[in-house]
């Protein structure tokens, strides 16, 4: 540990100490380092068990993907099936519209909800009157401190016929106003734009940093050079903020196929699983509903992998973009 | 900028669509939160038929929604549920943070990157919903106030700004207070925490909005204990699934309760929704420094 010498008698075991080409050395005596830093190792001691309690062994419930795991038994005690969980899953009736709708959901979320706050962002940063544009923004990360069971709640409502959402639609369209979240077609545009609701202002506040981060006398210098607005826009502030995109872009990337159960639960119902029912929503409904453990969590294992494997790559390439990676 | 220079017609006409946008965005922001406090002080029968957004009480102000709501005990002993959750886990989660940041902010301890390695794996891969579940269960949390205080209360990410907010710190200003004989708990007391104070609220900031809209937990662990449900629970309860027995509990209050159901939900929205609302533009600037801290640590 870091300690400043005070006698003779313990100078040397802090030799060890010393970085060794990049590598931290072992100290010399452990000992000694232990009972110097007892306080030190105890916090890591809690640190340590409360990680190997909820996030290892978890790890290891993973076995049960492998079994026809029964409670009473317990993991020791269960029935090894081998592959079979998996074999059902991707034989089984629902593996294509599962896959199909997590895919869809998260890229269409990619797609909308990503570049939503970049450019609301963009908009904002136009503006100049302060008082105005600060208004905006406060207001526009309301919704962000809605809860979600409230903000689904206020959907459900909207969407209801006679809501204002659903009644909207019928003025335009002309027609009837219906329960909009029982016609499949429109439940994944009424969730990624619940996420677009929720989500754009509390999103733009880091795009707005980067924004007030590009150096002002870029501005000031084009302008001499008789660029407008579009041209700033294009060659001063895109470019301004272009790590920053990157960067957030890569980080979704990511996590597109971890589509989480919570938002999707509340909102859908028996007459939109065709296009709602995502992996985690089945492998909660198969887990804690029909108990079947040893299948949710072999379902589970496979949307784990994948999502690690995107992670890793997206990591990758970020590291290769732009030399910054997130682990 | 503008003052100085004369502007092109384009320029203004593109100034004018670009505020009418930021106003109707902010109008979509703000109108479904007006809608609700409006829809619960409304009359009843009159909100039952109306058709689109609220946008003053209809007919006359009616506070009988209030009054039904202010006798279910349930959903305020799950409103204080929630709070006791909130502050547990955000006490739980400052220590263990704290100590984890001191741990792996200290350059000379010669596993800090062995044990960052093993923690950060967490992040990438996890056990998932079931093993979870089974483990939680196993050591006996489930259908316990706990289960929804521990697990979860430490994550690797505000580890990590937590031990980035106390890299910054100089490393003299320990070894001084070393020197004079302060212990390692004194030293991360008095002088490393009081320098990371900024970090210290964004992390309980995040923790307590988390935790607040935090539900699925509950779906999780509390099975046979209602009575530990959080509040976002018995909401779920009365919006979602229509199972609450808010409105045949009424049925002593008021005639007819049952017209009194849609009030009811906006009300009880209100006052789950609204102390938020008041609460969050005194702490938007936390807000403002964690989510930038976040994306250029991690």
């Amino acid at each position: 540990m870091n300690r400043v010498v005070k006698n003779k008698k313990e100078k040397k075991p802090l030799k060890g100490y010393i970085m060794r080409g990049g590598i931290r050395a072992l100290p010399h005596n452990l000992n000694i380092d232990f009972r110097r830093n007892k306080v030190v190792y105890l916090f890591l001691t809690i640190i340590l068990s409360y990680f190997i309690i909820f996030n290892y062994l978890p790890m290891f419930g993973i076995a049960m993907s492998f079994q026809k795991y029964s409670p009473v038994k317990g993991i020791f005690g269960s029935e090894w099936v081998g592959f079979d969980n998996f074999i059902n899953f991707f034989s089984g009736p629902y593996v294509g519209r599962l896959l199909k709708n997590t895919v869809l959901i998260g890229l269409l979320d990619l797609l909308i909800n990503f570049p939503a706050p970049i450019i609301f962002a963009l908009l904002l940063n136009e503006i100049s009157n302060r008082v105005f544009k600060k208004t905006v923004q406060t207001i526009s990360y309301m919704p962000y401190f809605v809860s979600t069971v409230v903000a689904a709640g206020l959907v459900i409502n909207f969407t209801k016929s006679g809501g204002a959402i659903s009644e909207g639609l019928a003025f335009m369209t002309g027609g009837v106003s219906e329960n909009l979240l029982n016609i499949p077609e429109w439940f994944r545009p009424i969730y990624i734009l619940m996420g677009t609701w929720q989500g754009v202002g509390y999103g733009a506040i880091i795009y707005l940093a980067a924004l007030s981060n590009v150096d002002r006398e870029l501005y000031d210098a084009s302008k001499v050079d008789g660029a407008r607005y579009i041209k700033q826009m294009w060659h001063i502030t895109l470019p301004g903020i272009a790590p920053m995109i990157i960067m957030m872009f890569i980080m979704r990337m990511g996590s597109v196929f971890s589509v989480g159960a919570d938002r999707i639960l509340l909102l859908y119902n028996a007459s939109n699983y065709e296009v709602s029912d995502v992996i985690n929503t089945y492998v909660y409904r198969l887990g804690m509903k029909d108990m079947d453990f040893g299948m949710s969590t072999a379902v589970g294992l496979f949307n784990s992998v994948i999502g690690t494997v995107l992670l890793l790559t997206s990591n990758k390439v970020l590291k290769k973009l732009s030399g910054t990676s997130m682990f | 900028m503008s003052t100085k220079f004369k502007e092109k017609p384009s320029r203004i006409l593109f100034l004018i669509v670009n505020a009418v946008i930021l106003l109707l965005i902010t109008y979509v922001c703000v109108i479904p939160i007006w809608h609700m406090i409006m829809a619960s002080l409304s009359n009843p029968t009159a909100l039952n038929t109306h058709k689109g957004m609220v946008y003053f009480p209809l007919k006359n102000v009616d506070l009988q929604a209030y009054k039904i709501i202010l006798q279910y005990s349930k959903l305020w002993s799950s409103y204080l549920n929630t709070i006791i959750y909130i502050v547990c886990t955000c006490a739980l989660t400052a220590v263990l943070t704290t100590i984890a940041g001191y741990i792996f902010s200290r350059k000379s301890f010669f596993l800090r990157n062995g044990f960052i390695m093993i923690i950060s794996f967490t992040m990438l891969f996890n056990g998932g919903m079931i093993p979870n579940y089974i483990v939680v269960k196993n050591i006996g949390l489930t259908n316990t106030a706990l289960s929804m205080i521990i697990p979860g209360a430490l994550n690797f990410f505000y580890i990590i700004i937590m031990r980035t907010a106390m890299d910054n710190i100089p490393n003299e200003l320990a070894e001084a207070a070393k020197i004079d004989g302060a212990s390692d708990l004194k030293i991360l007391w008095k002088v490393i925490l009081p320098l990371c104070k900024a970090t210290f609220a964004v992390i309980m900031l995040f923790t307590a909005v988390a935790k607040w809209n935090d539900y699925f937990s509950a779906l999780l662990y509390l099975t046979t204990r209602r009575d530990l449900y959080p509040l976002q629970m018995i909401l779920r309860e009365i919006l979602i699934t229509s199972t609450s027995d808010i409105s045949t509990n009424s049925a002593n209050i008021v005639e007819n309760a049952s017209i009194y159901k849609k009030a009811i939900e906006y009300a009880c929205i209100v006052v789950s929704t609204l102390p938020i609302i008041c609460i969050y533009p005194f702490v938007q600037k936390y807000f403002v420094t964690g989510v930038t801290l976040g994306a250029v640590k991690s």
